[in-house]
């Protein structure tokens, strides 16, 4: 089993701040790896280290292609699509101008995005700023996915969406999770129960575990002492 | 409390710097490259009142830009109102010294006070734009020339009538010498205790990060005000010296050209820092009134048109010579010595973007998750 | 009625060359970040390239013709100073805002101090065709043909950036770029691209309402950029930076105002009319007329 994302040593400071410190994980080819960790302990800084968009010191090799030097548009063009935290859609700009923004070098695969998420073929026209919460979070997915990507990196699709929307995310998660390796960051611990093979968590700018998803999160005294109590509330929180 | 040497250094320094300075005009010596005639020429004491009076004003601009981070593109402003409006109670009103320099310091509080009110509403490049505009009504005003008072572009003549002999005549040069280095020196103590003190720390720490001024409770509003008026208010006082020195207002001195200069001279001595504002003043206004000379020189005229040309503008080699500091040397010249991250114009970064609203930049994540 | 229908065209014809500076400085605005101040220079620089080429033509082709070769050649000069400034000065200091402003600066200043070195300090007049002299009637009123020019080509420059940024890919880059720049380079994209052709864009326009302007006052001087940038600045403000229909709008306030006001209150109450209009429209409206920033 081969490692597609590999992390050695990643450290990453905001001024005085030192939000990495030497963090080491792997992300196997296939499937979902999720990234756990309370708020503010470093995994949306991680996902923006491996963008390019943070500075980072230390080694990111995509396929032992190391990326730490790259600009972040080289970075994507080497195969891998960002869902960034918070919906951050175009909001000035059209559903369909979102995703012709996102085109790369021909081969947009509309098909599979259009079936994935049906409501964007009907919305092309409206502005993205007015689509509701759980649209713009389709946006952003699809705009990922709409180029072959080796892996994709997921900051948080289900945060402050309604619980039929979580849902409805999670089984798009689980069709990707088929099409390429994913990098998910999650807090909603079902969604990870549902989708991820694999979990890495994060404490203060460390990794403190890393291993199959079945293993941990089958033992709820160990995900307590990981991610504090939010995580056992929050495992009730899908079916 | 002890004393440490550096301490004692840092106290010593401007002292023997001023001591050296107020001995200038009593030294009959001759520099030859640097100045035409020796030091005590009233030619020579012009120039160098020139640079102490500029590197004051200089000085009173870093206030503003270097410490709390408030790029305004119209400093020329309060500079011209001190220059005018004591030149035009002088000359056209004919009113004493004194009444001239209480009216025209009144007015270098209350117009600061009013347009840094209305401005201050706007940050970063908004409040960049709105204090060029307000300089630029400025120098309409000027141009205009209402009832005959500013002169126009012809400038105001200053007339000596109503100023004490000791301002008066070309042997009385060493006199304005000493009162322009008695406001340079006004404005470095004033600025030391100013940063030195509580607003001060505000307003650097404005500079710093404006959000985290307001959620500790305090309002920039109005610490932004007070170091606008203060900063101002020198400026003005600046004016009245410069009109003494040169004996005359002219449209130059409120015209956009004059803020660049400004904010050039600041960059080049470097921003926030003790001595970078008054040694890039005095430097910038040395080059400016000495390149002309340089250029009219045999060696300058006797080369061919492409390098000749270039080389007899000042303006353009004050212009190149601040493009590659600003590439090269961002700390500015005293950044020199002591150079390393966040110094100079990198710790400015940021203060062009207040509160988000401009833009949509996520370069630097509004939280670290 | 006549003067006022005079005092309006000739204000739209001033509107249009603040249009022109300003749609260029908004772009470069909402797409970077950086205030252009070396903007004036790029138009000073396409209108003294116009007004040499125009000297080398004298004789050889009529007016008419060597002032549409001279006019390409002033807009050519000014896109290609404008990319070659921001491939060699701008881009090295990439997200150094400060930097970035300062270093036009300098150029605003050094540019202007050459063109004043090479073809001195005194305006040079303006060879324009016959017929931009003469004046036709509207309403009663003779207007000069030469402000039909200008608002003519500040309205097809209007029409041709909505249509570059609403039906072209780079368009669509500029557009996205001003709400979100990092979101832009994470979707695979290199901004820098665009960076440099809004600049060369930015330059053209500018050069255009550089030889506008020597048309409209008859001739050119070394600080004409730097005089009109100002209020290029005031309408970009007005208009809300990074909004080029804003600026639009603005720009036809300004250029009327100020006409206005000139006429019938007193000569030069124009100008400080403008600045009035600015402080207005900040104490009620602190983002500009357009109210947000990210609309093209």
């Amino acid at each position: 089993m081969s490692a597609l994302l590999e992390l050695r040593d990643l450290h990453v400071f905001y001024g005085q701040s030192h939000v990495l410190q030497g963090v080491s994980f792997d992300v196997r080819a296939g499937g979902v790896t999720a990234l756990l960790g309370r708020n503010g302990v470093g995994k949306t800084t991680t996902c923006r280290a491996i963008m390019g968009l943070a500075e980072p010191r230390g080694k990111i090799a995509l396929g032992g292609h190391d990326l730490t030097r790259l600009p972040t548009h080289r970075i994507v063009r080497l195969g891998i699509g960002y869902v960034p935290e918070d919906r951050d859609v175009f909001a000035g700009l059209t559903v369909a101008e979102n995703l012709r923004l996102a085109e790369r070098n021909g081969g947009a695969r509309y098909e599979l995005v259009y079936d994935l998420f049906p409501e964007l073929r009907e919305r092309g026209r409206q502005l993205a700023g007015t689509l509701s919460g759980g649209q713009q979070q389709m946006l952003t997915i699809a705009r990922a996915l709409l180029n072959e990507n080796r892996l994709l990196l997921v900051d948080e699709p289900t945060k402050g969406l309604a619980p039929l929307l979580v849902t409805e995310v999670a089984h798009a998660l689980e069709r990707i999770g088929e099409l390429a390796t994913v990098l998910l960051v999650e807090q909603n611990l079902g969604v990870v129960r549902r989708v991820a093979r694999d979990v890495v968590v994060l404490d203060a700018g460390k990794v403190v575990h890393a291993g199959p998803a079945g293993e941990l999160l089958s033992d709820p005294a160990r995900v307590r002492g990981l991610l504090g109590v939010s995580g056992g509330r929050e495992v009730r929180s899908i079916a | 409390m002890t004393v440490t040497p550096r301490a004692l250094l840092g106290a010593l320094l401007p002292l023997v710097l001023g001591l050296l300075l107020a001995a200038v005009p009593l030294l009959s010596l001759d520099v030859p490259w640097l100045f035409n005639g020796p030091l005590d020429s009233p030619g020579t004491l012009q120039v160098l009142a020139a640079c102490l009076v500029l590197g004051g004003v200089a000085m009173s601009y870093d206030l503003l830009f270097g410490y709390t981070g408030l790029l305004s593109f119209g400093h020329a402003l309060p500079f011209a109102l001190g220059v005018y409006v004591s030149a035009i109670a002088l000359t056209r009103w004919e009113w004493g010294m004194w009444a001239a320099l209480g009216l025209t310091l009144a007015v270098g509080l209350v117009v600061p006070l009013g347009l840094g009110a209305v401005g201050l509403r706007v940050g970063g490049i908004a409040f960049a734009m709105v204090t060029l505009a307000f300089a630029q009504a400025g120098a309409v005003l000027v141009q205009k020339n209402p009832r005959a008072l500013t002169g126009g572009d012809e400038g105001l003549g200053l007339s000596f009538e109503r100023l004490p002999d000791f301002f008066v005549g070309v042997l009385n040069t060493k006199n304005l010498y000493w009162l322009a280095l008695a406001y340079a020196a006004f404005v470095f103590v004033v600025v030391r205790w100013a940063v030195g003190s509580s607003p001060g720390h505000v307003w650097q720490a404005i500079r710093e990060n404006e959000q985290r001024v307001e959620v500790l409770g305090l309002h920039p509003y109005r610490f932004k005000l007070m170091v606008f008026v203060l900063s101002s208010f020198l400026a003005t006082a600046g004016g009245v010296v410069y009109l003494l020195v040169f004996g005359g207002a002219t449209p130059a001195v409120i015209s956009p050209n004059f803020t660049l200069a400004l904010l050039v001279m600041v960059v080049i001595g470097g921003t926030g820092t003790r001595f970078g504002a008054l040694l890039g003043g005095v430097l910038y206004t040395y080059l400016d009134q000495r390149l002309p000379s340089l250029a009219g020189s045999s060696e300058v005229q006797g080369l061919p048109g492409i390098l000749r040309t270039p080389l007899s503008e000042p303006l353009f080699l004050l212009g190149t010579l601040f493009i590659l500091l600003v590439l090269f040397v961002p700390g500015g010249l005293t950044g020199l010595a002591a150079r390393g991250p966040g110094r100079g114009l990198r710790r400015l970064e940021g203060s062009l973007r207040p509160g988000g609203t401009s833009g949509g930049v996520t370069a630097q994540p509004e939280e670290v998750g | 009625m006549s003067t006022l229908v005079l005092l309006t065209i000739t204000g739209l014809g001033l509107g249009a060359m603040y249009f022109l500076i300003a749609s260029g400085l908004s772009l470069i605005y909402g797409l970077m970040g950086v205030l252009n101040f070396a903007h004036g220079a790029f138009l000073t620089v396409g209108a003294y390239a116009t007004w040499w080429l125009q000297g080398v033509l004298d004789g050889i082709e009529s007016t008419a013709v060597s002032f549409v070769l001279a006019a390409a050649l002033g807009l050519l000069v000014g896109a290609a100073v404008a990319a070659l400034v921001e491939l060699v000065l701008i881009r090295p200091l990439y997200q150094r805002h400060i930097e970035q402003v300062l270093v036009t600066v300098g150029l605003a200043l050094a540019i202007t101090a050459l063109v004043q070195g090479i073809w001195g300090a005194d305006a040079r007049v303006y060879a324009v065709p016959d017929w931009t002299i003469d004046t036709t009637e509207v309403l009663g009123a003779a207007i000069p043909n030469d402000r039909f020019v200008e608002i003519a080509t500040a309205a097809v420059v209007l029409i041709g950036l909505q249509l570059f940024l609403r039906r072209t890919r780079y368009g669509l880059i500029v557009r996205a770029g001003v709400e979100n720049r990092a979101m832009v380079t994470a979707l695979g994209i290199d901004v820098r691209r665009a960076f440099t052709l809004v600049f060369a864009i930015g330059g053209l326009a500018a050069a255009l309402a550089g030889v506008l302007s020597g048309i409209y006052f008859g001739s050119i001087d070394p600080e004409r950029g730097t005089s009109l940038l100002i209020f290029a600045f005031i309408v970009v403000v007005i208009g809300g930076l990074g909004s080029i229909g804003g600026s639009a709008v603005a720009a036809v306030v300004v250029g009327l105002l100020q006409q206005y006001a000139n006429y019938y209150a007193s000569s030069g109450l124009g100008d400080l009319s403008v600045v009035l209009l600015l402080a207005v429209v900040l104490l009620l409206r602190p983002a500009g007329l357009s109210g947000s920033t990210a609309t093209a």
